[in-house]
């Protein structure tokens, strides 16, 4: 090939992906993600990590199968995390010191509950109302707890990735809310496109179901409460969604310029064409009536990798199943693909996988490249009741077999947060 | 120093600390013959002495009262503060700006209900079942915009909403290495032609019980009163004193700030960062290569050093500054703002570029440990070692 050959339409260095690790409700590997995925296996089941009683959504995508050292948000991300990065890089063919940055999506980690509750346990006695935390400190004064410590800091998961796997520098710990794992991988494209590195590590992983978590969103109206069946609770672009079902999970994606990626005789699974975002000002928790946000992060992806809104085949959808989001995305797809989108297929892996929140983004990258590796397009299951509002193919309950070369990923969050990225199969 | 139009330079700076509100009390501090009055909060977390927030009036920054009460302090003062940035940048009013404005905020969490918590375990302490009293507790109990407050990503979203910078929306969470990614981050871009304008920083509020027991599950921060940063007393907690700041940049390419006539701090010449295990002399190693090949002239550089106060780390840093830098004056800020975590690293640079712009004699801040300045600096070093992890290095050169 060529030195041409090895860059874009604006002259920068193609992004080529060329190892994927994952891990959700569905399963731990791509192989069996994708078999449970393309065959409408629902991940989603009931909460069994903590009671349940009295709270009116009782339903989760959570990652049930795996041993963990210790019981926490902080153990769960990180081992999903290195799960999956070991998976990727095993498929990318790395072995030894990574030697490129770590972009890392990370749920924003509080202390466990259960350390507050072994706090309290040694600490004197209440003096008034409110002194929690007076106590705790005098319990840590006496005598410090360097794991709780580390336990509390947002860094924990990144700094322990990065010994594992080698990586270079300051790793990136980073939150965009839904949007984390899209924002992580943007991180990296911009970093080899930068020509700081050859390669980049991506992650998003997010284990973060816990009680409290669960009741915050509750308390948003955010979640879900058709717990029974809950295989059904996920129903995007339905008339009768009612909330997303909070779920975990993590991906890892390998990306290597191109150049350096045939210079070794990787295997390249697809190429990371383009990424836009667009922040939005509207709302905490809501968007833009008009939608103006995501229809400017669609059309900047688009832009970004230089290609016109009849090349994208197939748009793996946020697709959250709240009233909200669906509707939304659905005005901001139609604006930017107009009559277009009738001829593009579009579904949500959500519908199956739940919402893995900070690992979203980076999941639905993962399963973007492999509906191009495969030709297979994923379904949207529990489509049974149609929102007459949103008229799009949405590959209903059943996937589908059909070769596309260039997919659209939506990822939107909460704080305005809006990314989206284009992925082609590869050759570029 | 060679001009190009992808340097890029600093035209913005927004910065709270105990010492005041905005510039220019900051500028007075750094130009004064003397350290600044201190100012510490002995007494309401005693025996935890902290750096407090200084009056500050919202509604200057953030108009709508709706605005205000949606937040809780920690994304209060990092609005505020970012406000303050586009303010001091000429581009608070200026939507096309504001709306191409990239933006990367290095955040830790929100304030928690130290009240609900209190009222759980307490009522904790008398049951067994104690994870079906935090369902009970917490459906009833917690507000629902609280979450909100807490996420880290919405002191972002909030400056999305105030402010109306919606180019994009980043939130780098990490300690201080995420303060030391943000600004790098933010620096490659610009370098790179990615972006031409981003508003990157963070705030910090150390006035928290919750942010309090972090550092005290290392046995981390100082106990009693207040004592110059370069001699903490060892028998007295763990050295580092907290201060709440907030301190957010506007960072543009050369070209895009000379397109605007904007006014020009200081030139970020080079960052970095790094990490990784502390022992045997490797983290004066990896300092060491943060600035490789980097001279700088004791007559005419100066070192803001963000060191946090902690035990041994302190000593650590100050033997590696004063060998590798002998003669150039030190500045731990630390010493004056207190030790302001995610935002320290910003603060920093904050502060080099007032002091660069602004020809700035800074006194000693420690006078028993750090050397007079002879006149003024055209290079700051600023630098920033984590308490537990990471740690960062800007060279700032003035602008001529």
């Amino acid at each position: 090939m060529t030195k041409a050959a090895f860059r874009d339409h604006l002259g920068r260095p193609i992004v080529a992906v060329t190892g994927m690790g994952v891990i959700t409700s569905l399963g731990q590997g791509l192989k069996d993600n994708w078999a449970a995925l393309s065959g409408g296996v629902s991940g989603i089941h009931g909460i069994t990590r903590f009671p349940v009683d009295g709270l009116n959504t009782r339903i989760a995508g959570t990652v049930d199968f795996v041993e963990l050292p210790a019981e926490n948000p902080v153990e769960r991300s990180y081992f999903y995390a290195r799960e999956t990065t070991d998976e990727a890089l095993a498929q990318a063919g790395l072995s030894g010191d990574f030697g490129g940055p770590l972009f890392l999506a990370a749920p924003p980690i509080e202390p466990e509950w259960s350390a507050r509750f072994a706090l309290a346990d040694r600490a004197p006695p209440s003096q008034r109302p409110g002194d929690a935390y007076d106590r705790f400190l005098a319990v840590l004064r006496d005598k410090p707890d360097p794991a709780l410590h580390e336990a509390w800091l947002f860094g924990a998961i990144s700094e322990r990735l990065a010994d594992r796997f080698g990586t270079r520098g300051l790793p990136v710990t980073l939150s965009t809310a839904c949007a984390s794992g899209a924002t992580a991988i943007q991180l990296g494209v911009e970093a080899i496109r930068q020509g700081r590195t050859d390669r980049a590590l991506t992650v998003g992983t997010d284990g973060s179901v816990t009680a409290e978590a669960l009741i915050r969103f509750a308390l948003l109206s955010a979640l879900s409460t058709q717990n029974d069946p809950p295989q059904k609770a996920s129903k995007p672009f339905t008339k009768d969604r009612d909330g997303f079902v909070i779920a975990e999970g993590a991906a890892t994606l390998v990306l290597e310029s191109l150049e350096s990626a045939v210079a070794r005789g990787a295997r390249v699974l697809g190429i990371m064409k383009g990424c836009g975002e667009k922040a939005d000002h509207f709302h905490r928790t809501r968007s833009s009536p008009d939608g103006a946000p995501a229809i400017a992060t669609i059309r900047a992806a688009l832009e970004d990798a230089g290609i016109a809104e009849d090349g994208i085949g197939y748009i793996n959808a946020h697709g959250t199943s709240t009233p909200e989001n669906d509707k939304m995305e659905y005005l901001s797809m139609s604006t930017v693909f107009g009559e277009g989108l009738s001829k593009i297929p579009v579904s949500s892996n959500k519908s199956m996988i739940g919402h893995t929140l900070t690992a979203a983004g980076a999941i639905e990258a993962v399963f973007s490249l492999q509906t191009m590796l495969t030709g297979t397009l994923p379904p949207t299951i529990n489509y049974q009741n149609p929102d007459p509002t949103i008229v799009l193919d949405v590959v209903p309950n059943v996937k589908r077999d059909k070769q596309v070369s260039a997919v659209l990923s939506n990822s939107f969050g909460f704080g305005g947060q809006n990314a989206s990225l284009v992925m082609t199969a590869e050759p570029a | 120093m060679t001009k190009a139009p992808n340097d890029v330079v600093i035209t913005g700076i927004g910065i709270v600390t105990c010492q005041g509100v905005g510039t220019e009390p900051h500028i007075a501090l750094l130009k004064a013959a003397t350290a600044p009055e201190l100012k510490i909060e002995a007494e309401r977390f005693a025996p935890y002495p902290v750096h407090p927030m200084p009056e500050i009036d919202w509604s200057q920054q953030i108009a709508k009262r709706g605005d205000q009460r949606q937040m809780e302090n920690w994304q209060r003062l990092g609005v505020f503060t970012a406000g303050l940035a586009l303010d001091d940048a000429g581009l608070k009013d200026d939507a096309e700006a504001c709306g191409t404005m990239d933006m990367i905020v290095a955040a830790g969490g929100g304030e928690r209900d130290i009240n609900v918590d209190s009222l759980i375990v307490d009522e904790g302490l008398k049951r067994n079942d104690r994870e079906q009293l935090l369902n009970e507790k917490l459906t009833t109990e917690l507000r629902p915009t609280l979450f909100l407050a807490q996420l880290s990503n919405l002191m972002a979203g909030n400056i999305s909403i105030v402010h109306k910078v919606t180019g994009s929306s980043r939130t780098f969470m990490g300690e201080e290495a995420a303060g030391i990614s943000a600004i790098e981050t933010a620096f490659a871009r610009i370098r790179a032609g990615q972006s031409t304008h981003t508003l990157v920083g963070g705030g910090f509020v150390a006035e928290r019980p919750d942010v309090i027991l972090l550092y005290e599950a290392l046995g981390a921060h100082a106990t009693g009163g207040w004592t110059p940063l370069w001699s903490r007393d060892e028998n007295a907690g763990g050295g580092i004193i907290s201060g709440s700041a907030g301190a957010f940049l506007v960072l543009e390419s050369r070209a895009h700030a000379e397109g605007r006539g904007a006014r020009i701090y200081a030139t970020i010449d080079e960052i970095g960062g790094d990490r990784g295990r502390r022992e045997d002399g490797r983290l004066e190693s990896r300092l060491d290569a943060l600035v490789d090949g980097l001279a700088a002239k004791a007559e005419s550089a100066i070192i803001f050093s963000g060191a946090s106060g902690m035990h041994v780390l302190a000593d650590r840093e100050k033997t590696w500054l004063d060998t590798r830098f002998a003669g150039v004056p030190v500045r731990a800020y630390g010493g004056v703002t207190g030790h302001a975590l995610e935002s320290q690293f910003p603060l920093g640079l904050a502060l080099a570029g007032l002091a660069l712009a602004n020809e700035a004699k800074v006194p000693a801040f420690d006078p028993s440990s750090e050397g007079t300045m002879d006149g003024a600096a055209d290079t700051a070093i600023v630098t920033t070692i984590g308490h537990a992890r990471g740690e960062g290095i800007a060279i700032l050169k003035a602008e001529k």
